[in-house]
């Protein structure tokens, strides 16, 4: 991933409405707190360098804290440079619920995964469906409904998005 | 009365009311999108034709594909069921809702379950039913249908979905920005989302391989309804299939883009139930964590044929089956635009393609209801993103509807006089209209004594209830001498020519505006082409779009036979009228063989298209007249449009100085004999309206041209000033 594509990525969050941050790991916690609103959630992140363990960001979140959430964190495993589209897995650590249920969603995705366009990730979708990871949602800048009469931000998902960038060290 | 006319009834407030004004901002709003989306994607031509090629082949081994696509949910661990119809797909549903004893249910927006009218059945059964998806739901609340396949309630206004609101729920707050009324639905749906029993959504698309069913939403709904409660129900029509998650791509690339000008959806779920995320039990007291969580997740696809394997046998409804309802043929309508989907709709479907869904699931009675809004102008053929010949679709279902009509007494009177090759029983209005050559070579042989005679009242008053043709239009004027006679009895003007052309004389041009012809014959003498106008019947435009099928192909081959012997001869056809043109360039395909119309499509030019081709291959434009003061107002074909061939016009008259201004709206809403028939009188005045908005001002200061004869008329009865053929602006005197 080149420094062009992560700018690309970020010019294209913007694009659809969502914010976005670059960091290094050692930045990703303190980078992770200005971002969030509490109180949060999150699913455990699929990455080795970089986890939700010492925020503050409740883990595991009883079924009521899920619900009055003001905001989810969650890993992506892949990310759309030329569409600003992170990807949300189907996962026990419940993603989907916690990337779906506040009103802020927070996407961590490192830019080693940014691909640059839709045909590169639908290359990766293929790859994954071959391993039977099979269920994954595309999501493009926060939920949106044009049906009340003009373009509203946050429908029945988050109305707000913030993807945090990992760059690997230099 | 039926339920549909009864809703229908009620979802229509006149033309001019709200409906139409907010359906008509939104559609052209979508439309206009579309064509910016489209524009910055370089490859979007190839994606359609790989879409294409992949529902082709999905259709043609739909059997093995169910059978695939069985065996993979079940090895997920989800059960499928092939329904015949609406009943058998409902009573598996309600079987499916019983074993688990739910009695609430919360959908994500399914036409598909709208089709078999799902809520009514499980409402009688006593569940409890909400539609998520906004729009959706304030239909549900309005106790309406959709009236679009994507925006349900497009042709409702933000402050009519107050007041309903505000009726229904009697808030503490005023709900009157759309954000609050956002904020409201959500709310109130969202527990009703946490409570439900079971979760129904449409889907997509399903893939074959791994049993997965994709979603498009910007909502979030659907991902609530498949996700929160521990029961999730796909509804979807056998259609909906495609091999393995390899072939969803160019679906991906065109479907957003083509609905409504977005790059990509919000959310593009793709899910292959019973998918991992905790089946979280939001009812209940407990308060578990989502590792605690430990509910089973069930899945059920249930996949509606009602009507699909016979579409898929028969070669002209086939087509419809490759829709991915974008709603992009509804968008590009310009009918549509103004009359919306109640009135240009059916049962469930609306807009261009929803006379081949309507055919095939309900019926011929059914998409004859609204069929005839289809004019033909072929719109929506460049904007279906999977390439459907969605006007050939709307002739053939027309062409059905005319034989099922039982013969009556008229038939006697009229088989005598037109020469159609139509059985009896054949709608009066449409054998007449489809007729229209008789009509004119009659018209022009006793002109002007035909002229005066139907100019008069008396005579008006009797088309108008014989045939329909309303009495505030004006008619045609037939010239007694036809532009083949002029042709024949002028001596040749061209003795070396660099081109031989045979100009075709269609209808009008041959009978009512032979002005166009002259000129045409004479632009292209002065650019040094010898021009022969042989005498030859119509090209079977007339009877087509009335979905007089085979006396079209009767001309086609006569047509054919004859072009075809001068194309051999080393002539270049020349069509002065587009609508013909098109006829040979797009509808002859269906009509002759791939021989006889490769060779006139492959060897016929739009008459500017071919004035520009001799201007750039260094014919002498001095010879043509140039501008002569006035700017001129230049409105092109819908044909022309779809064709690609709009802009050689604007391009020669640029090349000979004149100053141009364009019109920007496509369609003059006339379309041939449509605006003549009494019926469809006032939408055809109602979608030009467009076009005099903006004409209206220059049409003092500026010469107003258009290409179609059609456009011509209309535009003679929306403004103040006559028209006329560009070409003739060009023609040396
Ligand atoms: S026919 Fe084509 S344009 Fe119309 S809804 Fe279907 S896919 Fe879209």
């Amino acid at each position: 991933m080149t420094t062009g594509s992560v700018a690309a990525f970020e010019r294209s969050l913007a694009a659809v409405d969502a914010t976005s941050t670059t960091v290094t790991p050692d930045e990703f916690a303190d980078a992770l707190e200005a971002a969030i609103e509490t109180p949060a959630v999150g699913a455990p992140l699929p990455f080795d360098d970089v986890s939700l363990a010492e925020t503050s960001v409740t883990l595991d979140p009883p079924r009521s804290t899920l619900q009055e959430a003001a905001c989810g964190v969650t890993g992506s495993p892949l990310g759309i440079a030329e569409l600003g589209t992170v990807a949300v897995e189907s996962t026990a650590g419940g993603d989907e619920l916690i990337s779906l249920y506040p009103e802020r969603h927070v996407a961590v995705v490192r830019a080693s995964d940014v691909e640059p366009d839709l045909t590169a990730a639908f290359g990766w979708l293929s790859e994954q469906f071959e391993r039977g990871r099979q269920s994954f949602v595309f999501a493009t800048g926060p939920s949106a409904t044009g049906d009340m009469g003009a373009l509203v931000r946050g429908a029945h998902g988050p109305a707000t998005e913030h993807v945090i960038i990992i760059e690997p060290h230099e | 009365m039926s339920e549909h006319e009864h809703t229908r009834a009620e979802g229509s407030n006149g033309l001019g009311g709200t409906e139409h004004n907010e359906l008509r901002e939104n559609t052209q709003l979508f439309n206009k999108q579309r064509y910016e989306a489209v524009a910055r994607v370089e490859d979007y031509e190839a994606y359609r034709t790989q879409a294409r090629e992949i529902k082709e082949a999905a259709i043609e081994r739909l059997p093995d594909l169910i059978e695939q696509t069985r065996q993979a949910v079940e090895a997920n661990g989800g059960s499928v069921y092939v329904a015949e119809d609406a009943a058998d797909a409902n009573q598996h549903i309600e079987g499916l809702l019983d074993e688990k004893g739910a009695d609430s249910v919360v959908k994500s927006k399914s036409m598909t379950t709208e089709e078999i009218h799902l809520n009514d059945a499980l409402e009688a059964a006593d569940v409890d039913v909400w539609e998520t998806d906004l729009g959706e739901f304030v239909i549900q609340l309005a106790k309406e249908k959709p009236s679009h396949i994507v925006g349900p309630a497009l042709h409702i206004s933000r402050e009519e979905i107050t007041e309903l609101f505000e009726a229904e729920f009697d808030p503490e707050e005023p709900l009157d920005t759309a954000e609050r009324l956002t904020r409201f639905a959500r709310d109130y749906l969202g527990e009703r989302i946490d409570a439900a029993d079971v979760g129904i959504t449409g889907a997509n698309f399903v893939l074959a391989e791994s049993g997965s069913i994709v979603l498009v939403t910007n909502e979030g709904n659907a991902r609530k309804c498949a996700s929160i409660p521990d029961t999730h129900v796909a509804v979807a029509g056998i259609e909906k299939i495609v091999p393995s998650i390899d072939e969803l791509h160019p679906f991906v690339e065109i479907l957003s883009r083509a609905s409504n000008g977005q790059d990509i959806t919000q959310y593009l779920s793709m899910l292959t139930p019973p998918v991992e995320t905790p089946a979280v039990d939001f009812r209940s007291d407990d308060d578990p964590t989502m590792s605690d969580a430990d509910g089973e997740r069930a899945f059920h696809l249930v996949l509606i044929d009602n009507g699909r394997m016979a579409m898929r046998d028969d070669e002209d409804l086939r087509e419809t089956l490759y829709c991915i309802r974008c709603g992009a043929c509804a968008n590009s309508c310009a009918n549509f635009q103004h009359v919306g989907g109640h009135e240009f709709g059916g049962e469930t479907y609306t807009g261009g393609i929803a006379t081949g869904w309507e055919a095939g699931i309900e019926g011929l009675d059914v998409a004859g209801e609204f069929n005839d809004l289809c004019t033909g102008c072929s719109s929506c053929v460049n904007a279906c993103p999977v390439k459907i010949d969605i006007p050939w679709i709307n002739t053939v279902v027309r062409d059905r509807r005319n034989h099922s009509e039982a013969p009556s007494y008229s038939d006697v009177l009229v088989d005598g006089l037109v020469p159609d090759a139509e059985p009896a029983g054949t709608p009066l209005q449409k054998r007449f209209f489809g007729n229209f050559e008789t009509v004119a070579k009659l018209g022009s042989a006793t002109a002007p004594l035909s002229n005066a005679i139907a100019g008069t009242g008396i005579a008006r008053a009797a088309m108008e209830r014989l045939v329909g043709v309303d009495a505030r239009r004006d008619l045609p004027t037939f010239e007694r001498a036809t532009l083949v006679e002029w042709a024949r009895d002028r001596p040749a003007q061209v003795t070396d020519p660099e081109r031989r052309v045979v100009l075709y004389p269609d209808v009008y041009t041959n009978y009512v505006q032979t002005e166009r012809g002259r000129a045409a014959v004479r632009v292209l003498e002065a650019l040094g082409c010898s021009v022969t106008v042989p005498a030859v019947c119509g090209s079977g435009r007339a009877p087509l779009s009335q979905g007089l099928v085979s006396t079209a192909r009767s001309k086609a081959e006569t047509v054919a036979d004859t072009l075809g012997g001068y194309v051999e001869e080393g002539d270049d056809v020349v069509v002065v009228e587009p609508s013909d043109y098109a006829m040979f360039q797009r509808e002859y395909e269906n009509l002759l063989d791939e021989s006889a119309y490769d060779r006139l499509a492959a060897n016929s030019y739009d008459v500017f298209e071919f004035v520009y081709g001799c201007l750039q291959n260094g014919a002498d434009s001095s010879a043509l007249q140039g501008p002569t003061g006035e700017g001129v107002a230049y409105h092109s074909h819908c044909q022309q449009r779809t064709l690609g061939v709009e802009s050689y016009t604007e391009a020669v008259l640029d090349e000979l100085g004149y100053d141009v201004v364009t019109s920007d709206v496509e369609c003059c809403g006339m379309a041939g004999s449509f605006g003549y028939k009494t019926e469809y009188y006032d939408v055809s005045m109602d979608v030009g309206s467009d076009l005099a908005d903006q004409f209206e001002p220059v049409a003092g200061e500026r010469t107003v041209v258009a290409s179609g004869t059609s456009c011509i008329e209309q535009l003679d009865s929306l403004l103040r000033v006559e028209s006329r053929h560009p070409i003739q602006l060009l023609a040396p005197n």
